[in-house]
C-alpha cells in the first residue's frame, strides 16, 4: 500500500473541497474497491476523503411512490429495511445478494453506482426501476447515469448523495453469480413500472443495458413466455474465463425469464 | 485407564490456542533489528533477462541491500534441489535444469524472482523494488501442457522439445501384454481427459524468518514447513552450504499445507543467505497474490486412457498415455508425482492383469508443480474410475456390477498388482455395499423422477478409490529414485513427575497430531491426556524426521511413537522389577501399572518414572537413570486405504449449473485413533475433491500469464457449494504397522472427483454427453449439452 492522506469530511461541501484541493483526491465511501486497489499498489491517490461522517447521506425513506436511499447507505441496511422490503422487495433482495456480509456492512449504494463495475448488482436496479440519481449538483436519470465500463455521468467533484427508486407494481432481480467472486456473470432486473416494463442487464456487457425487445414483449404480456424465446446478440458482450459471450447471451434470456416469473410471484 | 485413548473422539488439544488467537505462527515471531525482504518477480512467462540495475533501489530510503542472480553465484548459493530422479525409457536420466534462487539469463514463469530487496520495513522494501530497472526481452512461451513438446519455444537449453523425461512403466513386457489384451478384447473403452492444474490454498500464506548468529555461526530459520528436517537437509546441503549441526529449522504453528509447504522455496534460501550476509534477522511474508503464482501447483495432466475387457466385462488390459506438466523448473518432488505415485495405482481396487503407461513430463512457462493433496493418486483414480464408467456403457453392464466383477476379492490378499505395489489388505465389495445402502442407491430412480418433474436432471456416480500412503519403505523408495530416506522418528520422554513429552519428526498443520499422538500415549502408557505434550517441527528438539505429507504421520510417525513406548515399557519393567524385588520376567504392564505376575504387588508408571530420575533406590550398576526413549520406524510396505463413494448431483439444463445434492463416503483407513478427527480429514478431502471436480482450475494464457491470480477468479469450494456428507467406515487394519493404521488425509480428494464427474455424466447421458473435463463449470455443461444436441 502506498501512503495517502486520510481526511474525514464533515459535510458535502467539505468533502468536495477536500478532493478539489488535493493533488489526486478520491472520495471514500465504503472503500470496497478503492482500498483493495490501493493495497495492491494499483492506485496511488494522494488523499482519501471519507464520507462516513457527512450528514445527510444516510437514511432510507419511502414517500410519494418512491424509495429514497442515501448515498452512504450500506447494502446491509437496504437489505434489512422493512420499508424497502414492503415497497420494492426485489431491491431489498438484491442488496442482500451483494458480496458477503463484510462487504454488505461496508459497501454503499453511492459507492457502488459511482464505481459502476460492469458486474455490480445495483446498476441493474437503478436502470431497471428507472431511478433518479441525486448528486450535490443535480439530478441524473438512471438511464443516463451509467455511460460505460467504470464510467458514469458524474463530473469531477460531483458526489452521489442519494438514489430515488419509483415503486413499481412488481419487480424481480435474478442473478447468475460468478462462482468465485459472486459478482454477476449475468444479472437481470425486470420491473413493471408506471412507464412500462423495464429489463436491465448487468454483468453481461461492459455496462448495464436495457433489452428493448424484451420490454416490448412484456408490455404485451408480462409473463415468462414473452421473453423465453428472445435471444440477444453476443457481439458486444463480455467474454472471459468464466463465461463466453455466447453463454452470457443465453443466460440473459434464462435470467430474464426467471425474473419475470419471480416478479409475478 | 484414563479416558481419551484410541477410539475416543476427544476434542483437539490444540484448538484452545487456535480458537482464542493464541497460536504462534511464523509471522508472529519478531526479532530486534529485523529486516524485511521483498521479492521482485518476473511479470513475463518467458523472457531474456538483460541488465538488472539496482542502483536506484539501493539508494532508496531504508534499503540495506538488493540481491540479484549474480550475487547468488558470487556468494556460492546453489540452485533449489530436486529430491527424486526418474530415468527415461531410453535409459537416460531426467533433464534436471538448475533452478536458481534468483533468475539469471532468462525468466521462465510469471512470479520467478529477479531481485530481492532487503530493507528496514516491508513498505520500504516494496517501494524500492519499483525502482529496480530490468531489461526484459519477451520470448515466445510454451505454456500449454499438451503442445509443449511438439515444437515451439524451448525453455531450457538442455531440454529439447521441453521434455524432462519420457517414462515407460512397468516396461516393454507389460506393454506387449497390454497389446495382446486389446487384440483379444471383446469390448474396449477409451477416454481423453484432462486432470487440470489446481492451486493450493492455505489459510496461512508462506512465511519465513531467518536469523544468523555470527557468534555461534548458527543459522535459524522459522518457516511454514511441513517437514522441518527435510527443509534443513535440502536447504543446508544443496543451497546454502550450511552444515546441519549449525542450522536449525523451526516450523511453528502452520495454517495448512496440502503438500505445498514441503519443498524448499527460493524465498527461504534468499532470506537465510541475506541474514548470514548482513548478520541481521531477515523476514519475508508472502501475500495472497504471490502464493497464487509461487506455491507449488498440483496435477496438470493430459491423458488418453484405454481399457480392454473380455465378454464378461472383466478388465483385461489398461493403457495410459499422459503428458504431465512440470512447470518451469523441477520442484522437490515433482518428478515422483506423475510416475511412482501415479502409475503404481492404476490397478485400483481391480484385478486388471496387464497395465502399461507412458508419461512424458514437460517443462512449460508456468509455475512449478509439486505435491498437492493426493499427488498422483487423484490423477490415477480419476482416469480409472472414469474409464470404468465408460466401459459400463460400452458393455451395457451396470457401473456397480462391473466394479464388483473386477474387485480383488477379500481373500486374495496380500495381492501383487502388475504395477509394482503389493496390497496388504482390503475388503472392497463390503465397502461398496455399505455405501450403496447408505446412499439409497435403489431409491435413485424415484429421486431422478422428482428432479425431472421440476425441470432438472439428476445423476448418480460412484468411485472406488484406493491409495498408497505411509511413505515409505526407504529401500524401495531408494530403488525408485528417492534421494532421501523416508522413515520417521520419535522420542518419548517421561518427565520426573510422570508427565510425558513426545518429540516427533512429523508436523501438525491442521491434522490434529497433538491430540492423536497424545491419545496413543494415553492408550498405551496410561498417562492422562492432559499430561502428554507433543512437540513437532523443530530440528533442535525432535531427533530426526521426514515430516508430514502423503498421509504418513500416524502410520509411520505414530508407529515410531509406539516403538519408543515399547522401549519405555521394557525399561520400566526393569526398574519396576528392582523396586518390587521381583524378576523382570515376572513383570507385566497394563494401563499404566506394572504388576508382579500373579500377585497384587504393583507400581505405577509415574512412580517408576520418578525413580528413574531420582535414582535413590535404583539398579544403577545395570541400568542408566532416566526414562526417555527414541525409536525410528521404517515401514516394510506402503499401506492402502480404500473407499467407496456415491455422489448424486442435480443439473439445471438451462444454465448448466451443477449442485451436489448427496455425497456418501465409506472409507477404510484401518484402525482409527480419533474418529472425529478422521471425519474432519474426510470432510476436508471431499470438499477439496468436489472443488477440483466442479470449480477449481488454474488458467494461463499462451504467454504464461496466469488468469486465475486471485480468489475473485479462482473458485474454491465453500460451505454453500458442498453438501452435508454422509460418512461411514469399515475397518481393515493394516498388517504392516503396529497400530494397524492407514492414511486418511488425502483419500477424499482422490475419490471425490471421479464420483462427481461420473454423476454429472450420468445426468447428461440422456442428452448424449459421455464426458466433460474438470472443472465441470456451468458453461462447460451447457456447451456439452449444446454440442451433443447439435450433433
Amino acid at each position: 500500500m502506498y501512503d495517502f492522506n486520510y481526511r474525514k469530511a464533515s459535510s458535502v461541501e467539505d468533502a468536495v473541497g477536500a478532493v478539489a484541493g488535493a493533488e489526486d483526491g478520491r472520495f471514500l465511501a465504503g472503500g470496497m474497491t478503492i482500498i483493495p486497489t490501493i493495497k495492491q499498489r494499483l492506485a496511488k491517490p494522494s488523499d482519501l476523503v471519507d464520507l462516513a461522517g457527512v450528514d445527510g447521506l444516510t437514511g432510507i425513506s419511502v414517500s410519494g411512490g418512491a424509495v429514497d436511499i442515501g448515498g452512504m447507505c450500506r447494502h446491509a441496511e437496504v437489505n434489512a429495511s422493512g420499508e424497502v422490503a414492503a415497497a420494492i422487495p426485489a431491491l431489498a433482495r438484491l442488496a442482500g445478494g451483494i458480496g458477503d456480509p463484510q462487504v454488505r456492512n461496508r459497501g454503499t449504494i453511492g459507492g457502488s453506482i459511482a464505481n459502476n463495475d460492469p458486474a455490480a448488482d445495483y446498476p441493474a436496479a437503478v436502470v431497471g426501476l428507472g431511478a433518479t440519481v441525486r448528486t450535490n449538483r443535480r439530478e441524473i436519470a438512471g438511464d443516463d447515469f451509467f455511460t460505460g465500463m467504470f464510467e458514469t455521468a458524474l463530473e469531477p467533484g460531483e458526489l452521489v448523495t442519494g438514489v430515488s427508486f419509483p415503486v413499481p407494481s412488481k419487480a424481480a432481480y435474478m442473478k447468475f453469480p460468478n462462482p468465485a467472486s459472486r459478482y454477476a456473470i449475468v444479472g437481470v432486473f425486470v420491473a413493471a413500472t408506471s412507464g412500462g416494463p423495464r429489463v436491465a442487464v448487468t454483468g453481461a456487457g461492459p455496462c448495464v443495458f436495457r433489452v428493448a425487445a424484451m420490454e416490448q414483449a412484456l408490455a404485451g404480456n408480462f409473463a415468462p413466455e414473452s421473453v423465453a424465446d428472445i435471444k440477444i446478440g453476443d457481439d458486444d458482450l463480455n467474454s472471459d474465463i468464466h463465461a463466453s459471450a455466447e453463454y452470457r447471451a443465453h443466460l440473459v434470456t434464462v435470467m430474464a425469464k426467471r425474473a419475470v416469473a419471480q416478479a409475478n410471484g | 485407564m484414563p479416558e481419551g485413548g484410541i477410539g475416543a473422539s476427544v476434542k483437539r488439544k490444540e484448538d484452545f490456542r487456535f480458537l482464542t488467537g493464541r497460536g504462534s505462527y511464523t509471522d508472529d515471531e519478531v526479532r530486534a533489528g529485523q529486516l524485511y525482504a521483498h521479492m521482485l518477480r518476473s511479470p513475463h512467462g518467458h523472457a531474456e533477462l538483460g541488465s538488472v540495475d539496482t542502483s536506484k533501489a539501493e539508494a532508496a530510503p531504508g534499503v540495506v541491500c538488493v540481491l540479484t542472480g549474480p550475487d547468488a553465484d558470487a556468494d556460492g548459493i546453489g540452485g533449489l534441489p530436486c529430491g527424486w530422479g526418474i530415468t527415461s525409457k531410453d535409459g537416460t536420466p531426467m533433464v534436471e535444469p538448475k533452478w536458481p534462487v534468483i533468475g539469471q539469463g532468462k525468466v521462465r514463469y510469471v512470479g520467478e524472482i529477479v531481485a530481492a530487496v532487503i530493507a528496514e520495513s516491508a513498505e520500504q522494501a516494496a517501494d524500492a523494488a519499483e525502482l529496480v530497472e530490468i531489461d526484459y526481452r519477451p520470448l515466445d512461451a510454451a505454456a500449454v501442457t499438451e503442445t509443449a513438446h511438439t515444437g515451439g519455444a524451448q525453455i531450457h537449453d538442455e531440454a529439447p522439445d521441453n521434455i524432462c523425461f519420457d517414462w515407460d512403466f512397468p516396461g516393454p513386457e507389460a506393454a506387449e501384454a497390454v497389446d495382446a489384451a486389446f487384440a483379444a478384447a471383446a469390448h474396449t473403452a477409451r477416454l481423453e481427459l484432462v486432470n487440470q492444474r489446481i492451486i493450493p490454498h492455505s489459510m496461512e500464506p508462506r512465511a519465513a524468518l531467518a536469523e544468523y548468529d555470527k557468534g555461534e555461526e548458527k543459522l535459524t530459520l522459522h518457516c511454514t514447513a511441513q517437514a522441518a528436517h527435510a527443509m534443513r537437509l535440502l536447504l543446508g546441503a544443496f543451497v546454502l552450504n550450511q552444515p546441519e549441526h549449525k542450522f536449525r529449522v523451526v516450523a511453528p504453528d502452520v495454517g495448512g499445507g496440502f503438500g505445498s509447504k514441503v519443498a524448499p522455496y527460493a524465498e527461504y534460501a534468499i532470506i537465510c543467505w541475506a541474514s548470514r550476509k548482513l548478520e541481521r534477522p531477515v523476514r519475508w511474508l508472502g501475500d495472497r497474490a504471490e502464493c497464487f503464482v509461487t506455491d507449488a501447483h498440483g496435477r496438470d495432466h493430459v491423458t488418453e486412457v484405454e481399457l480392454a475387457l473380455d465378454a464378461d466385462g472383466k478388465f483385461t488390459g489398461l493403457r495410459v498415455n499422459t503428458v504431465a506438466n512440470m512447470g518451469a523448473y523441477l520442484s522437490a518432488f515433482a518428478p515422483l508425482i506423475p510416475t511412482f505415485l501415479y502409475a503404481t495405482l492404476f490397478a485400483g481396487q481391480y484385478t486388471t492383469p496387464a497395465i502399461c503407461c507412458n508419461v512424458k513430463a514437460v517443462f512449460t512457462n508456468t509455475s512449478p508443480v509439486d505435491a498437492l493433496r493426493g499427488a498422483g493418486r487423484p490423477e490415477a483414480t480419476y482416469l480409472l474410475e472414469r474409464v470404468i464408467d465408460e466401459a459400463a456403457q460400452a458393455t451395457g453392464i451396470d457401473p456397480v456390477e462391473i466394479r464388483k466383477r473386477n474387485f480383488i476379492a477379500a481373500d486374495a490378499f496380500p495381492y501383487q498388482t502388475p504395477v509394482a505395489l503389493l496390497y496388504d489388505s482390503g475388503a472392497y465389495e463390503r465397502a461398496l455395499d455399505i455405501a450403496l445402502e447408505k446412499a439409497d442407491w435403489n431409491g435413485f430412480a424415484a429421486r431422478r423422477s422428482a428432479s425431472e418433474a421440476e425441470g432438472r436432471l439428476r445423476g448418480i456416480g460412484i468411485a472406488a478409490p484406493i491409495e498408497a500412503t505411509g511413505a515409505a519403505p526407504s529401500a524401495i523408495a531408494g530403488q525408485l529414485g528417492a534421494r532421501a530416506g523416508l522413515y520417521e522418528s520419535a522420542q518419548v520422554r517421561f518427565n520426573a513427575t510422570g508427565t510425558v513429552t513426545v518429540f516427533a519428526g512429523t508436523h501438525n498443520h491442521g491434522q490434529g497430531h497433538e491430540t492423536t499422538f497424545a491419545q496413543l500415549v494415553t492408550d498405551k502408557l496410561g498417562v492422562p491426556l492432559e499430561n502428554v505434550e507433543v512437540v513437532e517441527g523443530d530440528t533442535d528438539r525432535a531427533v530426526m524426521g521426514m515430516g508430514t505429507y502423503g498421509s504418513r504421520s500416524l502410520s509411520v510417525g505414530g508407529s515410531a511413537i509406539d516403538r519408543a513406548m515399547d522401549k519405555i515399557i521394557d525399561k520400566g519393567k526393569k526398574i519396576a522389577a528392582h523396586l518390587l524385588e521381583a524378576s523382570v520376567d515376572d513383570i507385566e504392564f497394563d494401563s499404566g501399572t506394572f504388576t508382579v505376575s500373579g500377585t497384587d504387588r504393583t507400581i505405577s508408571i509415574g512412580e517408576v518414572a520418578f525413580a528413574a530420575y531420582v535414582p535413590h533406590n535404583y539398579p544403577l550398576e545395570e541400568l542408566e537413570p532416566g526414562l526417555d526413549e527414541q525409536a525410528f520406524f521404517d515401514p516394510v510396505n506402503f499401506n492402502f486405504p480404500f473407499a467407496s463413494y456415491v455422489c448424486e448431483v442435480e443439473v439445471d439444463p438451462e444454465t448448466g449449473s451443477v449442485s451436489v445434492e448427496r455425497f456418501t463416503a465409506v472409507d477404510d483407513v484401518g484402525n482409527i485413533v480419533n474418529p472425529m478427527i478422521v471425519e474432519g480429514q474426510v470432510h476436508g478431502g471431499l470438499a477439496h475433491g468436489i472443488g477440483q471436480a466442479l470449480m477449481e482450475g488454474a488458467v494461463f494464457d499462451e504467454n504464461g500469464q496466469p488468469l486465475t491470480g486471485s480468489l475473485m477468479d479462482y473458485t474454491l469450494p465453500r460451505a454453500d457449494t458442498v453438501p452435508s456428507f454422509d460418512l461411514g467406515h469399515t475397518v481393515t487394519p493394516c498388517p504392516m504397522n503396529p497400530l494397524g493404521a492407514k492414511g486418511v488425509g488425502e483419500i477424499g480428494a482422490i475419490g471425490a472427483p471421479p464420483a462427481v464427474v461420473n454423476a454429472v455424466v450420468d445426468a447428461l447421458r440422456s442428452h448424449g454427453v459421455n464426458h466433460i473435463d474438470m472443472p465441470v463449470t456451468s458453461e462447460s455443461v451447457w456447451q456439452a449439452i449444446q454440442s451433443a444436441t447439435a450433433s
